[in-house]
């Protein structure tokens, strides 16, 4: 959530053009509120799952703190306010990137992906890649290459960052049949592919600079955060069962300097 | 004799989240209330203006 609320800011912090403030918090609140919709029909769609996975297990529906159908429909309702605030208040065009946003995670990610492929995080990390978009066109009211790129970099961030996490909870996917990568191609496959993305991560990082979009204080520190998550995944690599009290942590370890990079790459600044 | 129909008697604990999340309604609807009353403020005459 917080991420989402993050990269939506900077999306539209970063839009040429000047957006009042209220109407800013406006756009950054359905954004939030959205993000909430989805969480919660995915904890709905999702409940069979959550209650044999130990990290999800103690969720309000596994729980039986709150009934499936009333969770539907709180989640239905806060996606319907939050799309249509933001397209009363700001702009229709970022509500329907709003509502899409919504629909892919919950029809195409959880009900469809999760469950069927172990590229459900590749491809279903487009959900939580659209904020800054969103960001962008509430303040523009149209999209251009700048938010695309910022797009790309959380959209390639995300695998490395979910598998670096399903490493540790694999027995966890197993036992939900939940066809991770680590669970269907193993944990030396997952590590290899942790590598790989967070290496293609890096110019990917980087490109709002190369294109000439951010200063280069943003090109050094892109390419110094993705040295430091190529480092952490290239620990978590080679280290092996023998180390595995540090193998936690080091994951641990990629997991933070990617969201910080991440983070980092998102704060540019435009080029005069 | 004509059989009176059942009626659903709420517990105790019922009745307080009932409560609960008649004032979280309330609440909500209260912001949205100030939130468009507050950027109509903001927009003017431009609040009726919603391009795409």
């Amino acid at each position: 959530m917080s991420l989402v609320v993050f990269t939506a800011l900077v999306g539209v912090m970063i839009a040429p053009g000047h957006l009042h403030p209220v109407i800013g918090f406006t756009a950054l609140l359905c954004i939030a509120v959205g993000a909430g919709a989805a969480g919660v029909l995915n904890m709905w769609y999702d409940a069979d799952i959550d209650a044999v996975m130990r990290r999800t297990s103690a969720r309000p529906i596994p729980q039986g703190r709150i009934a499936p159908g009333e969770a539907l429909a709180f989640g239905i309702v806060l996606a319907a306010f939050a799309v249509g605030v933001l397209g009363l208040l700001v702009s229709w065009l970022a509500a329907a990137l709003l509502a899409f946003t919504i629909f892919f995670y919950v029809a195409v990610y959880t009900a469809w992906l999760k469950r069927w492929t172990p590229q459900n995080i590749v491809i279903g990390g487009a959900a939580g890649a659209f904020p800054p978009i969103i960001g962008w066109v509430a303040t523009t009211g149209s999209i251009s290459l700048e938010p695309c790129l910022l797009f790309l970099i959380i959209f390639c961030w995300t695998p490395p960052h979910f598998w670096s996490l399903s490493l540790v909870r694999a027995d966890d996917y197993a036992r939900a049949r939940v066809p991770m990568l680590p669970v269907v191609a193993g944990p030396e496959e997952t590590r290899r592919q942790i590598l790989l993305y967070s290496i293609g991560l890096v110019p990917i990082g980087a490109a709002p600079w190369l294109f000439g979009y951010a200063h280069t204080i943003y090109g050094v520190t892109a390419f110094l955060a993705g040295a430091l998550m190529v480092a952490f995944a290239w620990r978590v690599r080679c280290e092996r069962e023998g180390s595995a009290l540090s193998v936690p942590r080091t994951i641990s370890s990629l997991s933070q300097s990617s969201i910080c990079s991440s983070s980092s790459r998102c704060c540019w600044s435009r080029v005069a | 004799m004509e059989e009176r129909p059942k009626r659903i008697i709420l517990t105790d604990e019922q009745k307080r989240r009932r409560r609960a999340r008649s004032i979280a309604i309330a609440l909500a609807l209260g912001a949205l209330a100030v939130l468009f009353y507050v950027v109509t403020l903001v927009k003017g005459p431009a609040v009726l203006n919603r391009p795409l």
